[in-house]
C-alpha cells in the first residue's frame, strides 16, 4: 500500500471546526445507535432469548401424574432421546438431509455452472426467473403435486409401465421423501452456487489453461475450490431445511418416515411434552452447529 | 529451427460487426523483447490472447517456433501469459501459484520445489512463499505472475498491460527489472502496453497499431526518428505535421530552433512566425509559433544557461523557426 494515500485530510483548521467536527461526530454515534436498536433488540428479545428459553426447557420435566412442568433441572429427556425410537429417527434423519444435499448438490452444480459462465446474459435471466419461479408457489402444492406423480396410480408409475419397466410405487416411501425434498429445496442450492460461480474472474480460467491445465485439470483445481463457499452456503440450507421439516413426511412418506420434526410436533401437540420436545430441538441445532465446524476446518469460508 | 518464434499471418478477428485486428502479419524473433503499442481498441491485446490461445482468428494463421498453432488450445501451447490483472489463484499461496504450471505437467515435488524456489529468487520474493495473493502488495502479486510464467521456461512469454495497476516509481523500477530478467533468461518477450514510453524503454522493436492495424515496425530510435504515419508520429513522442510540396512532413518539436527574423540565414530550412504562446514547464520551455504561411508548430527548448536567448521569446515576438533538412521526415503513403 501506499503510505501516501492514508494522509488523513480532515484536520480541521481552527477550534470551531474542531467543535462542528465533534458535534457531528456525535450525532452521527447518536444516527448508529437509532437504527441498530430494532434489530438488535430483535435480535437479543425475539431471538436468542427464546432460544435460551427453549434450552432451559429441555432440562425440565414433565410430570407423570399431573402433566404438568417441573421446573427442577434434570438430563432424563436426553436420555429418553438416547434410547427407544429416537436414535433411528434422528439417524434417519441425518442421512436423509446429507442425500438431499449431496443430490442437490450434484444437479445443481451443472445447472449453476450453465447460468454463470455459458448462458448469455439474456438466457441468465430467464434460468434464474426458472429456478426462484417455484418458490413462488405454495409449498403444500408442489407436495401435492409430487404425491400425484407418485403414487400408485401417478405419473411416475403410468410413464413406466408404457415403457415396458416395473412399476417403482415410490409413493408414500422415504424415496418419495428424498425425491420431494431434493426438488423442494434445489433452488436453495442453485442460487448461491451460482453467485460463487459467477464471481470467479475469467482470467482464472485464462490462467490455468495457460499454465497448460485441462478444462477437468481446471474444473477440478480452480472452479471447485472457489465455488466451494457458494457450496457450503447452499448445503447449509438444503441440510437443514431438511432437518427441520415435518410436513414432507407427514404427506408423502410412510410408516417408516418419521422425522425429527414429526417427533418433535408429536411432543408438543399430541403428548404435551413441552420439556422433551424442548429436548428434542436441540438435536439438529447440535448437528447444525457440528456441520459448521466441520466446513470451516475445510476452509469453506476462507475465500467469502 | 525457424528464427522466427512467433509468425502471424494475415490475421483477422470479429466480435460481432466490429473488426478489432484487420490482416495483421508479424515476425517476432526468437530472444527478442517486442512491444505492441497503441491506444485501446487498437486490437493489440485481442493480438496477444490469439497468440496465447484464448481468442481464434476469424482468418489468418499463427506459427509459434515454425508450427502452425493456429487451431491448438491455450493449453498445448508452449506460452504462458502474465495477465493484466494478474489472475493469480486466491485460494493457493504463492508457491503453490507459481507451482501451478509444473504440477500440471507432473514435474516432481522435489524438481518442482527448486525451480519455483529459483523463479522467486530472480523477482525477490525469498520468503513470501506461503503468503496469499490477498496479503500481497500489487508490485508483489506483480512478481508472483511473472515467477509463475517464466518458471515453466516458455518459448514466448506474453505480457498483458503488466505494469498497468502498479504506481508510476514502482512501474518505472519494474521496467528496467523485466528488462534484465529478459536478458537473463533469454526467453521472447511480448508486452502489450499503451504507454510509448514504456515501450521505448523496455522493447529491441515496436509494433504501432491502430484501429486493427500495424502501423508501423522498427527499433525505437527508427520509430521515433522516422515516423511512417502521422499516427505514429503523434503518438510516439509530440510532432509537427506540415504539408509542404504535396508531401506530409514530421517535425520534431525539440529539433526546431527560434531566432530572430532578421538573424543571417544559416542554410537551414526556415519559416517566419510569431509566437502565439510560452509555457515554462522547467526543464524546458514550450512555445506556440504560428507561421505565415498559416500553421502552429509546437517548438521546445531546454532551459541551458547558456540559452539567453529563450528568456527574452514572449508571446507576439516575431521569429524565425529552422530546422535541418535531415530533421524533417516525409511520411509515406497516407498523403500521396
Amino acid at each position: 500500500m501506499d503510505p501516501d494515500n492514508g494522509v488523513s485530510t480532515l484536520e480541521p483548521a481552527t477550534s470551531g471546526g474542531t467543535k462542528s467536527l465533534r458535534s457531528s461526530a456525535l450525532s452521527h454515534r447518536w444516527g448508529t445507535a437509532f437504527l441498530l436498536t430494532p434489530p438488535l433488540l430483535w435480535f437479543f428479545v425475539l431471538y436468542v432469548s427464546s432460544l435460551v428459553l427453549m434450552l432451559i426447557t429441555a432440562f425440565w420435566s414433565l410430570n407423570g401424574f399431573t402433566g404438568n412442568v417441573t421446573h427442577q433441572l434434570t438430563g432424563a429427556n436426553f436420555h429418553q432421546i438416547a434410547s427407544g425410537s429416537y436414535p433411528a429417527i434422528i439417524g434417519r434423519t441425518v442421512l436423509l438431509a446429507a442425500l438431499v444435499t449431496v443430490t442437490d448438490a450434484i444437479i445443481a452444480f451443472p445447472f449453476a455452472y450453465v447460468m454463470a459462465r455459458v448462458a448469455t446474459q439474456r438466457a441468465q435471466r430467464l434460468l434464474l426467473v426458472a429456478v426462484l419461479l417455484p418458490l413462488w408457489a405454495s409449498y403444500l402444492a408442489k407436495i401435492y403435486a409430487w404425491i400425484s406423480i407418485l403414487e400408485r396410480g401417478g405419473a411416475l408409475n403410468w410413464t413406466f409401465q408404457h415403457l415396458g419397466l416395473p412399476s417403482p410405487n415410490l409413493g408414500f416411501t422415504n424415496g418419495a421423501m428424498w425425491l420431494t425434498f431434493s426438488y423442494i429445496w434445489l433452488p436453495y442450492m442453485i442460487v448461491p452456487l451460482f453467485g460463487a460461480l459467477e464471481r470467479i474472474p475469467g482470467s482464472l480460467l485464462d490462467a490455468s489453461s495457460d499454465l497448460g491445465a485441462s478444462s477437468w485439470w481446471t474444473f477440478r483445481h480452480v472452479i471447485v475450490p472457489l465455488a466451494l463457499p457458494g457450496l457450503v452456503a447452499g448445503s447449509i440450507f438444503t441440510f437443514s431445511l431438511t432437518l427441520g421439516d415435518y410436513v414432507t413426511p407427514l404427506l408423502v412418506g410412510g410408516a417408516n418416515s418419521t422425522l425429527i420434526g414429526n417427533a418433535i410436533y408429536q411432543n408438543l401437540l399430541d403428548g404435551g411434552n413441552l420439556p422433551l420436545a424442548a429436548a428434542l430441538s436441540t438435536v439438529p441445532i447440535a448437528i447444525m452447529v457440528a456441520y459448521l465446524l466441520v466446513a470451516k476446518r475445510f476452509g469453506a469460508f476462507e475465500s467469502l | 529451427m525457424s528464427q522466427s518464434a512467433v509468425e502471424v499471418r494475415e490475421v483477422v478477428k470479429r466480435f460481432g460487426d466490429n473488426v478489432v485486428v484487420n490482416g495483421v502479419s508479424l515476425d517476432i524473433l526468437t530472444g527478442e523483447f517486442f512491444t505492441m503499442l497503441g491506444p485501446s481498441g487498437s486490437g493489440k491485446t485481442t493480438l496477444l490472447r490469439m497468440i496465447a490461445g484464448f481468442e481464434a482468428p476469424d482468418a489468418g494463421s499463427i506459427f509459434l517456433q515454425g508450427e502452425d498453432v493456429t487451431a491448438r488450445p491455450a493449453h498445448l501451447r508452449p506460452v504462458n501469459t502474465v495477465f493484466q490483472d494478474y489472475a493469480l489463484f486466491p485460494h493457493m499461496d504463492v508457491v503453490a501459484n507459481v507451482e501451478y504450471g509444473l504440477r500440471v505437467r507432473k514435474v516432481a515435488r522435489k524438481e518442482r520445489r527448486e525451480r519455483a524456489q529459483r523463479a522467486l529468487d530472480m523477482v525477490q520474493l525469498k520468503g513470501l512463499e506461503s503468503r496469499r495473493p490477498a496479503q500481497l502488495s500489487g508490485g508483489q502479486r506483480q512478481r508472483v505472475a511473472l515467477a509463475r510464467a517464466i518458471v515453466n521456461e516458455p518459448a514466448v512469454l506474453l505480457l498483458d498491460e503488466p505494469l498497468g495497476a502498479l504506481d508510476l516509481k514502482l512501474r518505472q523500477e519494474m521496467q528496467v527489472e523485466l528488462k534484465a530478467i529478459q536478458r537473463r533468461v533469454g526467453i521472447t518477450f511480448i508486452y502489450v502496453t499503451h504507454d510509448q514510453e514504456e515501450a521505448m524503454a523496455m522493447s529491441d522493436r515496436i509494433a504501432i497499431m491502430n484501429g486493427g492495424v500495424i502501423e508501423q515496425i522498427g527499433a525505437p530510435r527508427d520509430v521515433y526518428e522516422h515516423p511512417a504515419t502521422p499516427f505514429v508520429a503523434r503518438f510516439i513522442g509530440t510532432s509537427n505535421i506540415l504539408d509542404r510540396g504535396g508531401k506530409r512532413w514530421s517535425l520534431r518539436p525539440e529539433r526546431l530552433r527560434l531566432s530572430l527574423v532578421d538573424a543571417p540565414p544559416t542554410g537551414d530550412d526556415r519559416a517566419p512566425g510569431q509566437i502565439q504562446d510560452v509555457v515554462y514547464l522547467g526543464m524546458m520551455t514550450r512555445y506556440i509559433v504560428h507561421l505565415d504561411s498559416g500553421a502552429d508548430l509546437v517548438v521546445v527548448r531546454t532551459n541551458e544557461g547558456s540559452d539567453a536567448l529563450s528568456a527574452r521569446h514572449a508571446p507576439g515576438d516575431r521569429v524565425m523557426v529552422s530546422w535541418h533538412e535531415r530533421d524533417a521526415v516525409v511520411m509515406d503513403h497516407a498523403l500521396i
